[in-house]
């Protein structure tokens, strides 16, 4: 089995954008910037606010996703609950100041912000386990 | 739209290893090979219906297959079906690069 702390992520993108954290929280949480980059929507940075994102509809999927605010830490961190297709996700951004700009990491995982502090130290974690998925692939061939 | 690629086949994958016991039970069976339910409700440290149930679980998903031998029956991971969750997951790496690319342009509009 895979050691978690090689392979700690769910689903993590990062990248460092030479812009102040104050333009990247502007563009995470104004939705008029969020529909330019992101998708429709009719978020609120209120926790507890539920709103969607909407997309093309295509067959077989309507293009709704089911929102609701979990975390708004001004300039530090946001997450958001991400339901679709009887899926549920939850999204969460991290801003860091970085040299010469912001690190902006999002990830994307299978529980819950909270949940996931609940689970933590856990023996059979989310992330250990998504960790561990491609390596129980590789041994299946 | 790379967020709705074969979702449907994810589905009950992702659901059935959202629930942290069923995800030990499974991580067991890939960890040992064949397991009886005796022996998972042991590990797993629940009641045997509650292990029974979370194999039902499991098997919905095709994660698990069963054999009887006697009295016993035998439970054995099936980790190829997690082959649409790991789909699911690269498409959304896939969307997600992209709307980076997109925010990284928006950024360079903004004031």
């Amino acid at each position: 089995m895979s050691n978690p702390a090689e392979s700690p992520r769910t689903l993590v993108i990062e990248r460092v954008f030479p812009h102040p954290p104050e333009k990247l929280w502007r563009a995470l949480t104004e939705n008029p910037l969020i529909t330019q980059w992101l998708m429709k929507n009719d978020f609120e940075p209120v926790v507890g606010r539920k709103f969607q994102f909407r997309s093309q509809p295509v067959q077989g999927w309507d293009g709704v996703i089911d929102c609701e605010v979990l975390i708004v830490d001004h300039l530090k961190r946001l997450s958001y609950s991400w339901s679709t297709m009887g899926v549920d996700f939850a999204v969460l951004w991290t801003l860091t100041p970085a040299e010469g700009g912001t690190h902006l990491r999002m990830e994307q995982s299978g529980f819950r912000p909270d949940q996931q502090q609940a689970y933590q130290g856990a023996k059979y974690g989310w992330q250990k386990f998504i960790g561990g998925l491609e390596q129980v692939l590789a041994r299946i061939d | 739209m790379v967020l709705c690629v074969k979702p449907a086949n994810a589905n009950p994958v992702f659901r059935a290893l959202a629930d942290p016991t069923r995800r030990a039970i499974f991580e067991e069976l890939t960890r040992q090979g064949e397991r009886t339910v005796h022996a998972l409700t042991r590990f797993a440290g629940v009641s045997q219906p509650a292990v029974s149930k979370h194999l039902t679980v499991l098997k919905r998903a095709k994660l698990v297959r069963h054999r009887r031998e006697g009295r016993e029956t035998h439970y054995r991971a099936q980790p190829d079906a997690l082959a649409p969750m790991v789909d699911w997951l690269r498409h959304y790496g896939a969307f997600w690069r992209d709307r980076f690319d997109r925010l990284e342009a928006l950024l360079e509009r903004m004031e």
